[in-house]
């Protein structure tokens, strides 16, 4: 019986990681290439809450995915017009994007606050959930959590073995030699933070559609935040982002299981430890500069604008 | 071509500006009312979350609805959602007062604080308070016996339960809510004497992810029957996906959840909310007093009792809203034990109101410790 409960944490767990997963590798995306989007919340809320009113209207949560996503690179398009063209300070306007986005998707979600969405489908994968243990905690997920694990696979291999990928990351890291090599920077920049963006729409849409069928405003509660250290503390990392997020969604289902289980420790010690082992995590990271000099994109955060 | 660039910069940050005024603002509706003859009353409701949450401020606005449907054109009623438990409700209150309402309800713990600060200031506006001990001679404070229901809906846990463990979804450790748990245990005790219940803390009255993952974790600790003190659907939803029995709490939330649902202890805030606008039109409000209201006046109930309860239990709780109602039941009645044994209630003693309100520790049957004591 206890080992069934183990079993059922660790699924909870990639279930809950997975959310910050995708959020936390689209902005991986985003600051290899020199951006950085603080407006990762704002994009998130906008999505959930069109991903939810679409499954809502149409009752397909592919659907629903799909225009999550969109909304996700459309909010990120308008970010990436706004500080790669004209210039704008990247991390006021990440944080106008945020407060925007809060904002308006409370004032469009009103209407569907009362709404219900028809009854979730439980997924399993044929044979290894069959497995005693191993299949209730790896094998009875949500499609979208094995396509995380894949996206990070895929994000590693195009990151480190593809031409494109070296783009990507020369822009990231000096802007001007890539734009002397005749790469056109700020294009390619878009693609990022559109990209990027649509990933954040995909989290947004995946917490509303199906990790709690609702939508109450500002029920993103800060996981854009966290999937901003996130990319942080696992410096730029995929195969580190991803473990970094099932890390967190652990530490939140656990401090629900360890109060059930009546373990002694206050459960206001508990709620904080999810964001305090973020703290703990990125201060132990900083504390070696050389460390974050080697893995950070140089021109992260930086306006560029071709000289020539 | 930089001071171009700027003048766009300067558009799009007026435009985001203005985007954010709209966007940002909370949500305020005036029901259109044909202007009547004589003055009507106006009448202000500040809500903690959504009309939408098909909970606890659902229900208030039921009541809102009541004094509307009761009262016609003698009253003008409107409603503030989501006002936070913080210096923001002060802020909105004040406005509710200085723009000419006559009578404000304010529907959760936390502005107890606000409330008396604002009625201090505006001594012809009449403040009610919801679930709070402090008054003033402009203020009263008035509350729901959620625990009957809560006692009612033990009962029907205690016997539906395949395994003899129980789970709790907590909102904020206040005595009202530790009371509930209680009363929940001791129902369900009364079936079988061996009930275990679990409880979980969301810290939080309103937050469907939270009560989603607290009722998961729960489930997967093994409690096979949920209950909760907080204020979504969330809860009955997790249950309903994961083949698992729940309640609904404040409202009638069947629609949530068809297959989970098992009974919804609701509170009915319209005999009180009618009474209490009928004395302010006829002029017999007395602040600086409190009520507390139960199954005998029509504010709580146990609603909606799904069709495989057994006919006996079903039967049993009618018996107990007959008492309940006629004075003769007591829900709290000794022998009670609390969790180290001690006796906390002799055989045959009663609880009065004032030991109920200062609820501080579990019954025997409950696991865990109550978060802040020692």
């Amino acid at each position: 019986m206890i080992w069934d409960t183990y079993a059922l944490l660790v699924a909870a767990s990639l279930n809950a990681g997975t959310v910050l997963a995708f959020a936390a590798l689209g902005l991986l995306i985003n600051e290899k290439a020199g951006v950085v989007n603080l407006g990762a919340e704002g994009m998130m809320l906008c999505a959930a809450m069109a991903g939810f009113a679409c499954v809502v209207h149409t009752g397909s949560d592919g659907l629903g995915f799909v225009v999550g996503m969109l909304v996700g690179a459309g909010l990120a398009g308008i970010f990436g017009v706004l500080t790669i063209w004209l210039g704008s300070n990247q991390y006021a306007t990440g944080l106008a994007m945020t407060l925007f986005g809060t904002g308006i998707s409370a004032f469009v979600g009103t209407s569907y606050v009362q709404s219900t969405l028809p009854e979730r489908t439980h997924f399993q994968v044929p044979f290894l959930s069959d497995i005693p243990w191993l299949g209730n905690a790896l094998f009875k997920q949500h499609p979208l959590v094995y396509a995380a694990v894949l996206l990070s696979l895929a994000m590693i291999y195009f990151l480190n073995k593809t031409r494109q990928g070296l783009i990507l990351r020369g822009i990231g890291e000096n802007p001007d030699s890539a734009h002397a090599l005749g790469y056109p920077v700020r294009r390619l920049r878009l693609w990022a933070v559109v990209f990027g963006g649509s990933l954040c729409g995909l989290a947004g849409a995946y917490l509303s559609v199906i990790y709690t069928p609702l939508w109450v405003e500002g029920m993103v509660a800060g996981k854009g935040w966290i999937a901003l250290a996130l990319t942080t503390f696992a410096t730029w990392r995929p195969g580190r982002v991803l473990l970094g997020a099932y890390l967190f969604g652990f530490v939140t289902m656990l401090q629900f299981h360890l109060q059930g289980a009546g373990v002694d420790v206050s459960s206001e010690f508990l709620t904080m430890l999810p964001y305090l082992a973020n703290i703990v995590v990125l201060v132990m990271i900083s504390r070696n500069s050389d460390w974050i000099k080697l893995n950070i994109p140089a021109s992260l955060g930086k306006p560029y604008s071709p000289s020539a | 071509m930089i001071r171009s660039s700027k003048r766009y910069s300067l558009a799009a940050v007026v435009a985001f500006a203005a985007l954010l005024l709209v966007g940002c603002g909370k949500k305020t509706e005036t029901p259109a009312a044909t202007p009547p003859k004589a003055e009507p009353l106006k009448i202000a409701f500040a809500y903690v979350g959504p009309v939408g949450d098909g909970g606890w401020t659902f229900a208030h606005d039921n009541g809102r609805k009541a004094i509307e449907k009761e009262f016609g054109d003698k009253v003008v009623t409107t409603f503030t959602e989501n006002v936070p438990e913080s210096a923001d409700a002060e802020r909105v209150i004040r406005d509710m007062a200085s723009q000419g309402n006559k009578l404000v309800f304010g529907t959760t713990f936390g502005y107890m604080e606000p409330m008396l600060k604002v009625a201090a200031e505006f001594k012809d506006t009449k403040f009610e308070h919801a679930t709070g001990y402090k008054r003033a001679a402009n203020m009263n404070s008035y509350d729901s016996r959620t625990y009957e229901g809560a006692y009612m809906a033990g009962i029907i846990a205690g016997k539906m339960t395949q395994n003899g463990t129980l789970g709790v979804v907590a909102s904020i450790p206040i005595p009202e809510v530790i009371r509930n748990i209680n009363s929940f245990t001791l129902g369900a005790q009364t079936v079988n004497p061996n009930i275990k219940t679990k409880v979980v803390w969301v810290n939080a009255w309103f937050d469907p992810p939270k009560e989603t993952e607290a009722a998961t974790s729960l489930i997967n600790s093994g409690a096979d029957v949920l209950f909760q003190n907080t204020d979504s659907a969330a809860v009955l939803k997790t249950a309903e996906s994961k083949g698992k029995r729940a309640f609904g709490w404040d409202s009638d939330m069947t629609a949530y959840g068809p297959k989970a649902h098992l009974a919804s202890a609701i509170i009915n805030w319209a005999p009180y909310y009618v009474k209490t606008t009928r004395d302010v039109l006829e002029g017999n409000w007395k602040g600086d007093g409190g009520v507390w209201w139960g199954v005998k006046e029509g504010a709580i109930d146990l609603v909606s009792i799904a069709e495989d309860v057994p006919s006996e239990t079903k039967a049993r709780i009618d018996e107990i809203k007959s008492g309940l109602k006629a004075g003769t039941f007591n829900i709290w009645k000794g022998p009670i034990k609390d969790q180290s044994g001690k006796e906390i209630l002799k055989d045959g003693e009663t609880a009065d109101d004032k030991f109920l309100g200062a609820t501080n520790f579990y019954v025997k049957g409950v696991e865990g410790k109550i978060p802040g004591s020692k």
